[in-house]
């Protein structure tokens, strides 16, 4: 087993007053692929964002490798919470793939790639390019480096926006119902790319509705319900042998 | 109970045998189309008679004063005016809308009314005040407040009417500004600025390099809205005594009495003016325009410089 890098604590989140986050515990180690699978309202994308500071938790706490994410420890036990910027800093080691890609309209595809490597990284230009168009080569899309978001099918602007969060090479990568925006047909070519990052050693947290993918790409299977993880193991686990009837019914009413 | 209509069963196929091809169809007819032209031909006709004969538009007049040094000094005038009142209505104007979307409550305040008191208050009621503001505040100082002071000067001595009127104009500008900015960047979908944020980008780079170019698009247009409205503006300051356009063609019909050809002479400086920014308009619009349509731009001229566009773009994808 290799060493824990992701740990979130009694983690909680509330919505003006309503608790969609009511202690979640879970760690997640270097080079493993964790699913989060549960309705909506189950509050796994709030989870998700959670863990790059994109919602601030009401309780509990996140730390990726010697980092508390969004948050400073003080002398003793105060904790103090970081500016923009300073989390921005952090966010660096999480990459993000949303469900409506929200790739950057004005650039072309190369520059939604390679901004972040040039600007963030510092990298050189041509680094930058070079490190851009392998990316594509991976995802499949070098030949439309040049074109602009728009003039792309959904399956490949979501192929660019993985190429666009793997370019900071973050220790951890989180997909935010990736393929929920999908047309049928271009589903396939999005989780083919993320079971091949998968197999490749990436270390990924997953929220989807995609269960085929799940069984065939996770290690571990995050079942969450009304703001609580209900049930977790390996894919076999929690498809085949569920101990919780509510898992059971969600498998059931998701696999029709 | 409400039923279905039933299906029309009493249609039938034509029995005729030759084929139809709607490919070379012709055009609809349109008669209304041909009236409408006809009657804005002899409108338009009409038009261009009367510019010609009626001798009270005194043509040669408006000839002789279009490029005389008064006249060219208040066009100077007029666009120096609308320069300075634009820049200071830009900066000023942006820095009124970020703090009235910033977290901090004050700011948000201290924006909010700003815009309330400028934008509710007539233009031309500002530019009196800041012209008289002698009358309010009769000495000027610098110093620490409640405190000694180091420098002052007299209002009347330092607020000429230049100064009235750039002061005016600029800060009745920033209001307006301020929500066209504000409009823009929350028309910017909000999970472009999380996709920003996600990467790791500071909070002034999400602001310069996501949120702004892409609110530019609703920001252009607005804004030559109200940079057109300022040149045309600025002819209030003729009320305070600034030598612009305006006031320079009232100096000499005053004397001469030939109202109309100098009236004319104005408008169609004003016109010149605005045509020049229309074209600047069109530009700046195709800049920020960059990936938003999938077809590209719709006029003909636009389609015309977007291939060529397209074809730079190839050519250097091709270096690369």
């Amino acid at each position: 087993m290799t060493q824990p890098i992701l740990r979130i604590s009694g983690l909680r989140k509330q919505f003006s007053g309503v608790e969609v986050l009511k202690g979640i515990d879970l760690e997640v180690r270097v080079g493993e692929t964790v699913a989060i699978l549960g309705s909506s309202g189950s509050g796994k994308s709030t989870l998700l964002r959670c863990v790059n500071c994109l919602e601030v938790p009401s309780g509990g706490s996140i730390w990726l490798g010697d980092e508390l994410m969004g948050y400073r420890q003080e002398s003793g036990r105060a904790v103090r919470r970081l500016t923009e910027s300073q989390i921005a800093v952090q966010r660096r080691k999480v990459g993000m793939v949303f469900q409506n890609f929200n790739l950057f309209p004005h650039w072309t595809v190369l520059q939604n790639i390679a901004d972040g490597p040039r600007s963030i990284l510092k990298l050189s230009k041509a680094e930058a390019i070079e490190r851009s168009m392998t990316l594509l080569t991976r995802v499949g899309l070098a030949d439309r480096a040049h074109a602009y978001p728009r003039q792309l099918s959904g399956g490949q602007q979501q192929r660019v926006a993985i190429a666009r969060a793997l370019a900071l090479e973050p220790a951890v990568l989180l997909f935010d119902e990736p393929t929920s925006a999908l047309d049928p047909e271009n589903v396939g070519e999005v989780t083919d790319v993320m079971a091949a990052l998968a197999a490749s050693g990436a270390t990924m947290l997953v929220v989807t509705h995609e269960l085929g993918f799940a069984r065939a790409a996770a290690d571990r299977v995050v079942f969450m319900d009304g703001g609580v993880i209900l049930e977790q193991g390996t894919p076999t686990e929690v498809f085949d042998h569920s101990q919780q009837a509510r898992t059971r019914e969600f498998m059931r009413k998701t696999l029709v | 109970m409400a039923t279905l209509p039933s299906n029309q069963t009493d249609l039938e196929l034509p029995v005729t045998h030759h084929p139809v091809d709607v490919a070379r169809a012709l055009s609809p007819r349109r008669p209304a189309t041909w009236v409408l032209s006809i009657i804005t031909v002899v409108v338009a006709a009409q038009l261009v008679h009367l510019l010609l004969t009626n001798p009270n538009f005194e043509w040669d007049v408006v000839a002789q004063y279009l490029n005389s040094e008064t006249v060219l000094q208040g066009v100077v005038m007029t666009l120096f005016l609308t320069v300075t009142a634009m820049t200071i209505g830009l900066v000023l104007g942006g820095i009124l809308a970020v703090c009235r979307l910033s977290d901090n409550t004050l700011l948000r305040a201290l924006a909010s009314s700003y815009i309330w008191f400028f934008r509710g208050t007539p233009q031309l009621v500002q530019l009196i005040f800041w012209f008289n503001i002698g009358l309010l505040v009769p000495v000027l100082s610098i110093g620490i407040p409640f405190g000694p002071t180091f420098a002052s000067i007299e209002s009347n001595t330092l607020v000429t009417p230049l100064l009235a009127a750039i002061v005016g104009l600029g800060l009745h500008d920033a209001a307006y500004q301020a929500e066209i900015y504000r409009a823009g960047l929350i028309s910017v979908d909000e999970g472009q600025l999380e996709a920003a944020k996600a990467l790791g980008m500071k909070p002034m780079r999400v602001f310069f390099r996501i949120q702004l170019p892409q609110a530019m698009r609703f920001i252009v247009p607005p804004t030559f809205n109200s940079i057109i409205a300022l040149v045309k503006g600025t002819s209030l300051v003729s009320v305070i005594g600034g030598a612009e356009l305006l006031f320079s063609v009232k100096e000499i019909y005053s004397q001469t009495y030939q109202t109309v050809p100098l009236l004319i002479v104005a408008s169609i400086w004003y016109l010149f003016i605005t045509t020049v920014l229309n074209g600047v308009q069109f530009f700046i619009e195709r800049h920020y325009g960059r990936g938003s349509s999938r077809n590209g731009s719709s006029s003909p001229v636009a389609r015309f410089l977007d291939r060529r566009a397209a074809e730079r773009n190839l050519n250097r994808g091709m270096e690369s």
